[in-house]
């Protein structure tokens, strides 16, 4: 065999495991929306729940499946989408997964926005997003300068946006003792995600965010891709480094935004994403599709855990914050082991 | 043989409010080997960080084919000119042909796909650096003067007429960086490849560069063959110390021996 | 390992001799009253000097003088409260030598929820005294677990890794919290006032509850300066100077966590207060911890006692808890620190 098949057949065999990595993740993604849909408080069987998704009347199921179960499983997908394609984008853009926008406080502006938008100047539908996607391109502005001094090091970067973080959380702490009636649903959502008492409606600006911004973000996952190599040999590769830079934010903040805006910041499922799809993949190509995937399955099976295995209803984001802070130690503890440059 | 030009007219450029170079004239001899040398903080990596437009000259220009290469499309500059920076990272896990493949980057449009060229390219650039038999390690796993190749490998697989490398011997043990230091002759004199290099060891500089430019404060010290750079005056203006310049008897290349206050046998 | 102390950062305006600290804290001092008074004075409500006068004199005739009357307790608690946590700050930062400590953001305020919520919620706690026993308890498990975690491995406690133990201990007690309080609702109430630090509600009272906790805290603390000098050198070196080490940092630990533990009890969060006090009073009174803490105590009951007029003064009729209002000064004050720091200190 010469060196050329060799290579040839190396590269086919990631292209294929990745595709299966992918098509299995598509597979197991749609399976758990099917049993969303058809277990719960009463199980409805699947013949059911295709005669309520192709618009026939069921009595009973019609509303189960239809009002209650469909809107809340497409927001889960929709908003873990979301979460995933932009966390991962940040944690490759900086080559640092602990710089991801829950952690760096990008998340928490956009979620300051939006509840202030809510409670207090009583907006609703797209204004919010609106408003939530500009606080969090400003944080994220803010961020940058703030860590910039001859050059972004990365420590700085987390440190500062903890920092903005703080002071992010207590304007949310602030806005909600604010409110007119203290609402513990509404609590919820802006303290730590929850996708209770969704609406088919909210959908909508979740799938123009994801056409808009994921779609902006996936051109660009080759450009994105070279920029682990470093900002010097993504440049000398001809990657136009600032240009990406400017995109990427653009587009992950814009995701994030949008779906904080409407489920509030789910925790730590941008935080999570990446490095688990990174995982299951292995060394197999650019791991942003992926990390959407894991995304989309942490939301929804959270939320369902939530909803229906703990001895009390939770929201999701309980349970992914739950999840999320041991990763976050054995992830200080590892590099610690390993000597990093944490 | 290399068909591209690379120059610097009146060169000016710094950091944020440090100005490190103070207008520098540079041609770059096509097909040659040339090594830039100099002390601490003297502006070559600066110089040659802005050669390969990682850097904006406040004044002056660098000339790719007689055009302003700061004013081309990234993609076109990097299909005709790699660069090896001083401290590459490679991702986490990432295998040796993945990381050599990244190399084919500028070749690659948004929805191109990858062909049988790309292939060639990349066996071709594994077995130049003979790391063919490494192609499925993981990059981490490697030893120094291993990933050196494998970094080098990436560089090989754009194709490139130039190539430019920042201190490609750093860290590695002298056994490594004579290895590489071949493996970029090699690279000259059967592809034509024009090399550019950073290079901290004078006495290897001297042995393995055609063209040897010698830096200081900023501007071009001497420039020249090695037997006509590396003099005592030359070191002495360059690293302020005495020295004594003796013909390597290997080589015939000049060699650099420096003299301390001890150890004087004799007066 | 913890034998390379992260540096404090330099006192460049530190002063030589002791009468010039002395004078600088008879400043402070001064400036401390000063605040009281303005505490008492100033308000939503303007009154006039003779219902101040009156208040002061046990009156509470009319509404001016009932206003000022609860504004005295409550000065007090600012004062009692800035001053815990300043010193609180200035010990931790001394043990951890890590200039970014601070009770607030190592997610100890979390800890002392999560406690709080746990006991009323599974162990029907509901007595004043049980709750602040608790709260210290919590508080203290929290600091020595985001402690621990920040310390593993090589490099010890940089302040990145105190940090993010910091915020990963916060999220996961916040799920925490929202569970316990989401399957038992006597809790849910309140949550509300556990998220802002304030001390609007303070009576003499609740006040007498953590007194004596104070009290121990500013004795160990106060007690433990010389002991702190010692470790600013290093274990490693402290140790040769004939400390024992682990002792002492206990010790100071455990004043520490009193101190912010108490506070957490009656007022809720209040975070920033015990990073910034430290940073600023090295400038005046060096790195020697004799001086820092009294120091620290002195500007920490001056910051809160302003905060909280500040708290009073922009968001008329209404308040903004003092917790909102530290968090606003503080958190850019962090974010100083850690530009100023060289990358490879973090």
């Amino acid at each position: 065999m010469s060196a050329v098949d060799a290579i040839a057949t190396g590269r086919l065999r990631r292209a294929r495991r990745r595709g299966a990595v992918i098509g299995g993740a598509l597979a197991l993604l749609a399976a758990a929306f099917a049993l969303t849909l058809m277990l719960g408080q009463s199980f409805v069987p699947p013949g059911t729940v295709l005669r309520v998704l192709a618009g026939g009347d069921v009595p009973g199921a019609s509303f189960t499946v239809g009002q209650l179960r469909l809107p809340r499983a497409v927001l889960s997908v929709l908003a873990g989408l979301s979460f995933g394609l932009g966390g991962a984008a940040f944690q490759i853009m900086l080559r640092n997964p602990l710089a991801s926008p829950d952690i760096i406080g990008i998340s928490r502006g956009a979620s300051a926005a939006a509840v202030f938008a809510i409670v207090v100047m009583g907006l609703d539908g797209p204004m919010v997003s609106v408003l939530a996607v500009a606080a969090g391109l400003g944080v994220a502005l803010l961020i940058h300068g703030l860590s910039h001094r001859g050059g972004v090091a990365g420590t700085r970067l987390i440190l500062v946006g903890i920092g903005v973080s703080a002071m992010l959380d207590s304007v949310i702490a602030y806005t909600l003792s604010r409110a007119p009636s203290w609402d513990l649903d509404q609590a919820m959502r802006w303290l730590t995600g929850s996708v209770n008492g969704a609406q088919p409606a909210q959908a909508l600006p979740l799938l123009v965010s994801l056409a808009v911004f994921g779609g902006l973000l996936v051109s660009r996952a080759r450009d994105l891709e070279s920029l682990r190599l470093g900002d010097d040999t993504a440049a000398a590769l001809g990657t136009n480094v600032a240009l990406t830079r400017v995109l990427v934010i653009l587009a992950a903040v814009g995701l994030i935004a949008v779906a904080t805006a409407i489920t509030g910041p789910v925790a730590f499922v941008a935080f999570l994403s990446g490095p688990i799809a990174a995982r299951i993949l292995g060394p197999n190509g650019s791991v942003l599709v992926p990390a959407g995937l894991v995304g989309a399955a942490l939301v929804l099976g959270g939320d369902y855990i939530g909803q229906f295995l703990l001895p009390a209803r939770f929201p999701v984001g309980v349970v992914t914050g739950a999840l999320g802070a041991p990763y976050l130690i054995w992830l200080i503890v590892r590099v610690n082991r390993a000597g990093g440059s944490l | 043989m290399s068909t591209h030009s690379l120059s610097v007219r009146g060169l000016v450029a710094g950091y944020a409010d440090r100005t490190i170079l103070h207008g520098l004239d540079l041609e770059v001899l096509p097909g040659r080997i040339t090594a830039i040398v100099g002390a601490n903080a003297c502006g070559k990596s600066t110089l040659l960080r802005t050669m390969s437009r990682l850097l904006s000259p406040r004044a002056g220009q660098v000339l790719l084919d007689g055009k302003a290469i700061h004013r081309m499309a990234p993609r076109r500059v990097a299909q005709v000119m790699g660069l090896l920076p001083q401290s590459p990272i490679a991702p986490e896990g990432i295998t040796v042909a993945d990381l050599v493949s990244r190399g084919r980057h500028p070749h690659h449009g948004i929805l191109s796909r990858w062909s049988r060229q790309d292939d060639e390219a990349v066996a071709a650039a594994l077995e130049a650096t003979k790391t063919l038999d490494l192609a499925d390690r993981a990059v981490d796993e490697l030893s120094g003067g291993q990933r050196q190749r494998v970094w080098i490998a990436m560089a090989l697989a754009q194709e490139t007429d130039l190539l430019l490398l920042d201190e490609p011997t750093t860290f590695l043990d002298i056994s490594h960086q004579v290895e590489v230091l071949d493996l970029l002759t090699d690279l000259n004199h059967r592809r034509g490849t024009t090399v550019v290099m950073v290079l901290h060891d004078l006495n290897l500089a001297a042995r393995y560069a055609d063209h040897l430019v010698a830096m200081a404060g900023g501007t071009l010290h001497a420039q020249g063959a090695p037997e006509d750079v590396l003099t005592a005056e030359t070191v002495r203006a360059v690293f302020g110390l005495d020295s004594r310049i003796i013909p390597d008897p290997t080589s015939g290349r000049p060699m650099m021996l420096p003299i301390g206050r001890h150890r004087m046998a004799v007066e | 390992m913890t034998a390379t102390a992260t540096p404090l950062p330099r006192a460049g305006l530190a002063p030589r001799s002791n009468r010039t600290r002395l004078l600088w804290l008879g400043a402070m001092l001064a400036l401390l009253v000063l605040c009281c008074a303005l505490s008492v004075a100033i308000g939503t409500r303007d009154v006039g000097l003779d219902d101040i006068a009156g208040a002061l004199r046990g009156r509470a005739d009319s509404i001016g003088q009932a206003a000022v009357a609860a504004r005295i307790p409550r000065t007090l608690l600012a004062a009692l409260a800035g001053a815990a946590l300043g010193v609180s700050g200035a010990i931790m930062q001394g043990v951890t030598r890590n200039p970014l400590a601070d009770p607030g953001i190592l997610g100890v305020n979390m800890g002392a929820s999560l406690a709080v919520a746990v006991a009323v919620a599974f162990f029907g706690i509901g007595s004043a005294q049980a709750y602040i026993w608790v709260a210290i308890a919590g508080a203290g498990a929290t600091a020595v677990l985001v402690y621990a975690i920040g310390s593993l491995g090589r490099g010890g406690p940089t302040p990145l890794k105190l940090a993010l133990a910091g915020v990963a201990i916060s999220v996961a007690f916040v799920s925490l919290v929202l569970a316990v309080m989401l399957s038992h609702g006597n809790v849910a109430g309140g949550l509300q006032s556990w998220q802002v630090g304030g001390v609007g509600g303070a009576t003499f009272a609740r006040m007498a509850h953590v007194l004596p906790f104070l009290a121990a805290g500013f004795a160990i603390g106060l007690g433990c300066a010389r002991k702190l000098n010692s470790l600013a050198l290093g274990d490693d070196m402290a140790a040769g100077l004939g400390e024992r080490v682990a002792l002492a940092r206990g010790l100071a630990s455990l004043g520490a966590i009193l101190l912010c533990g108490a506070t957490t009890a009656i007022c809720g969060p209040i975070a920033f207060v015990g990073l910034m006090v430290p940073h600023l009073c090295r400038l005046l009174a060096g790195v020697d911890h004799r001086w820092l803490l009294p120091f620290s105590a002195l500007a920490g009951a001056c910051l809160l006692i302003v905060s909280d007029i500040a708290g009073r003064l922009i968001a008329r009729p209404s308040e903004l808890d003092v917790g909102i209002v530290t968090a606003f000064i503080g958190a850019p004050f962090f974010i100083w620190i850690v530009r100023r720091a060289r990358v490879r200190e973090l």
